[in-house]
């Protein structure tokens, strides 16, 4: 059975080993987040900040940025990438809103 | 559809708001009018960064003919706390901040305080009078030199972040992110030649003729009332409310037309204000900003420091590349490193990649978005190693670019694989067009060629489209119109709906009359707001077709129309036929468009640039340029053309000309257009275009967004073309006759 790809940001692959992709399971961006704190805790808290993605962060689902953030719905073949999000007018260059 | 089936997409109408604007008729923000209108002023600071101990507003208060004065302190109290304004979380204080100083200015120009007046005479005078006690402190003006250890500190609770991580440090470095992919150091391992170098870009603005204006009402009903100019209505709404600590829903919007914008035109600078005066005054009140005032007190785009290494074999194969990006956010965190980082290398399939972004406050303006942000600065320095590598490698420019270049499923190092894409067509363009061979024609001349990407975003939209009796529509839409949208917006409805495009008739509402529209930016209004228009024609349809089947006394779906005609079996009838029989047939037709795309399709671009150097002064002469775009489909050639042509003479400004001359105290020497040179018609040759069209799949028309792409690789290919002709590679921007002369005289010692 296939499962959605993450790719860890470089900066958080201390946390999954030194993994730079990992398979979770998940049908959100939010359960594959739940699933990735299972298996390498402390990854959640620097996806998230009281619930929602952390100011600075994007989330791109099979090559796009997700306008619908965390209910974004993933397939088991997605991609899914944690990036950097883009503050000032270059938001509205990103798509990016978070949930 | 299929392209060759499109009767309106792919013309060139004559925008609907030509005569209006031809004639002076069109209504700009600074022409508008209201009884008891008051005048406003904005107190600026002289310094770069200084403490605020004291400011006495007093004798400008008793100046005749002043009204009111206000300053931070008349923001009502609200505890400290991270609001979204649309362009990610910011701290509330930040965004007050950079509207009315509070504690501390952070760059010359930022405002302070502000007068309404009977004359605006009388409110630049009475902000003369504000007395405000600073306290001067040192500046930094550079993202180097705000990197250093010891530099002067611009917020004391601004703490490096790593990748949501806090580090605890306090410094003016915001943000540090890496992007990563591959294996560096094998990938380098195996380069045969490897190219290192480091770049400057200086600060530039977007240079829209039309200065930000403001007028703002608070009503007596408690309703605040705005007409501006700018990108996004809802944005002003959304910030103006958030500011002002009310309700979005008390808060109207009516964006005038705007006089340019390129992505300066997104933040909010005066509305709060005049919306402050206009409380304690009970009139509407008006800012207009002065030339100075959009140099020193808006956002311009970053300056940068950054550092590029790419290596290749023999065979012309990258095998890897490495990028430092600092980019100076101005006095607030925010800049556009990370689409920088993004875009550095988005040209090419390179298997082992780190990119590494640093967002950095200095003390000069707020940065804001300028087209494409921050990928002109990266492009300029990557096309050059690029040059550099293919030169040392005795390859054809375009022929190593067209090795490396990215296609459908290259992964950039941010992440996500490509989709549909055109690099390798443009390219190719660029190699098939003529003047890649043209004889060059005298000495001290070179050609030069770059490329360049950037993305395309959906984000929210809403249309409605009602029909008349005349059978033709009014499209109600909520995008500010900077470059033609009312047309090609209104064309993709006329093509769904089967009629002329001069039977659209577009308009752009307040915030009051039409549902969410994201600003236009990112290279989205004809693709996202063009979408709506297609979904509100389609329920037009819908809702027509039925109307028809009433009439034959036969089923909505055995009606169908065809260029502009419905028909069911022998039966037919034309679009403006059945909008006669509307009212006996149930009432008025509306169609109704509310999206949040995706499918978005990103764009590259390509030019050809001829130069020639003056060997004694340095001076730079465009002899010829030429550039090159993937449109996916365009929906209007000639604004397609347009947007080709006004990026292509921005980033010939960027690369020649255009800078924020910084004296040491961090004041800008040049804040006039006739010291910040940026290029007239008289300066250049006319800019050819060339349209290729790889269709995105996921628009129903196969657009994508080309507002901005084209703006990018100008720099590095004029670098490029000033190396062939000078024998030297620039390493900063502008390329301006000091700079080329520096470096001629540089390589002779």
């Amino acid at each position: 059975m296939s499962l959605p790809t993450v790719f860890i940001p470089t900066l958080l692959q201390s946390l999954t080993g030194g993994r730079s992709s990992v398979e979770v399971e998940g049908g959100t961006v939010r359960q594959v987040i739940d699933n990735l704190e299972q298996a390498w805790p402390g990854i959640r808290e620097r996806l998230l900040d009281q619930g929602k993605l952390r100011p600075n962060i994007s989330v791109a689902v099979d090559g796009e940025v997700t306008p619908m953030g965390l209910i974004e719905p993933v397939s088991p073949s997605s991609e899914v990438h944690f990036i950097a999000a883009i503050k000032g007018g270059a938001q509205a260059a990103h798509g990016q809103r978070h949930l | 559809m299929k392209t060759q089936e499109y009767t309106v997409v792919g013309t060139r109408p004559i925008r609907h708001d030509g005569v209006d604007k031809v004639t002076g008729r069109a209504l700009y923000g600074a022409d508008f009018q209201m009884a008891g209108l008051l005048y406003g002023h904005i107190l600026r600071s002289p310094h770069a960064h200084a403490r605020i101990r004291r400011i006495d507003t007093s004798k400008a208060e008793q100046l005749p003919g002043v009204k009111a004065v206000v300053t931070a302190g008349d923001f009502p109290e609200v505890p400290e706390r991270m609001v979204d304004l649309g362009e990610g979380d910011t701290p509330l204080s930040y965004a007050r901040g950079n509207v009315l100083a509070k504690g501390k200015v952070l760059y010359k120009g930022h405002a302070i305080a502000a007068v309404a007046a009977t004359s605006v005479h009388v409110a630049e005078e009475a902000a003369g009078l504000i007395e405000v006690d600073y306290e001067v402190l040192p500046c930094v003006l550079t993202a180097p030199e705000a990197m250093q250890d010891g530099a002067a500190i611009l917020h004391d609770d601004l703490k490096t972040k790593e990748f949501g991580e806090q580090t605890g440090r306090v410094s003016n470095v915001a943000e540090h992110f890496r992007y990563a992919m591959g294996d560096i150091e094998a990938g380098f391992a195996q380069a045969e030649v490897m190219v290192e170098r480091e770049f400057n870009t200086a600060t530039v603005h977007q240079g829209y003729i039309e200065p930000h204006n403001a007028t703002a009402l608070w009503n007596n009903d408690g309703r605040i009332l705005v007409w501006c100019s700018t990108q996004g209505s809802f944005s002003v709404r959304d910030v103006t409310a958030c500011l002002l600590d009310v309700p979005v829903s008390r808060v109207r919007v009516t964006p005038m037309e705007i006089g340019g914008g390129f992505g300066g035109k997104i933040p909010v600078y005066l509305e709060p204000v005049a919306a402050l005066l206009s409380k304690k005054t009970g009139k509407p009140v008006k800012i207009v900003m002065s030339r100075k005032d959009v140099f020193e007190g808006s956002g311009p785009t970053p300056g940068s420091h950054m550092k590029v290494k790419i290596g290749a074999r023999k065979d012309g194969r990258i095998t890897a590349a490495q990028a430092y990006l600092a980019y100076e956010a101005g006095a607030y965190p925010g800049a556009m490193v990370a689409p920088g980082a993004m875009c550095v290398f988005a040209a090419y399939d390179i298997a082992n990649v780190v990119i590494d972004g640093f967002d950095v406050v200095v003390n000069k303006p707020s940065t804001a978005a300028y087209r494409a942000p921050g990928a002109t600065n990266a492009a300029f320095a990557a096309e050059s190693v690029v040059d550099e590598i293919a030169e040392k490698l005795g390859i054809d420019p375009l022929d190593f670019r067209l090795k490396n270049a990215a296609k459908e499923g290259t992964r950039r190092a941010d992440g996500p694989k490509y989709r549909r894409i055109g690099c390798v067509e443009v390219i190719e363009a660029m190699k098939n067009h003529p003047h890649y061979t043209a004889p060059l024609g005298g000495p001290h001349r070179g050609r030069g060629v770059a490329i360049g990407f950037w993305f395309n975003v959906g984000l929210p939209s809403s249309c409605t489209i009602s029909v008349s009796a005349d059978g033709t529509v009014n499209l109600v839409e909520g995008s500010t119109d900077i470059g033609g949208t009312r047309t090609s917006i209104a064309m993709q409805a006329a093509e769904v709906l089967g009629i002329p495009a001069e039977d659209v008739h577009p308009t752009v509402v307040d915030t009051d009359s039409v549902g969410f529209t994201a600003v236009t930016g990112g290279s989205r209004t004809t693709f996202a707001t063009g979408w709506a228009a297609y979904e509100a024609a389609q329920d037009v349809v819908r809702q027509m077709k039925e109307r028809a089947a009433k009439i034959w006394e036969t089923e909505a779906a055995s009606v169908a129309l065809d260029r502009g005609v419905f028909q069911s079996g022998d039966k037919r009838m034309t679009f403006q036929e059945l909008a006669a029989k509307l009212d006996q047939t149930g009432g008025p037709v509306v169609g109704r468009g509310a999206v949040n795309p995706r499918g978005v399709g990103g764009s590259f671009s390509g030019c050809i640039a001829d130069v020639e150097v003056d060997p004694e002064t340095g001076k730079v002469t465009i002899l010829r340029f030429t550039s090159v775009q993937d449109a996916g489909k365009a929906i209007h050639p000639s604004y397609v053309e347009g947007q080709m042509q006004g990026g292509s003479v921005q980033g010939i400004g960027w690369a020649l000309n255009e800078e924020y001359f910084m004296n040491d105290a961090g004041s800008m020497t040049n804040s006039s257009l006739l010291d910040y040179r940026m290029p007239t018609a008289l300066d250049l040759p006319m800019i050819d275009t060339v349209i290729v069209e790889v269709p995105n799949p996921g628009h129903p028309f196969g657009a994508r967004g080309v507002g901005e792409a084209n703006i990018v690789p100008p720099p590095g290919a004029i670098a490029n073309a000033i190396y062939r002709a000078a024998g030297v590679r620039m390493n900063r921007l502008p390329m301006n006759p000091p700079a080329i002369m520096q470096a001629i005289w540089s390589q002779r010692d």
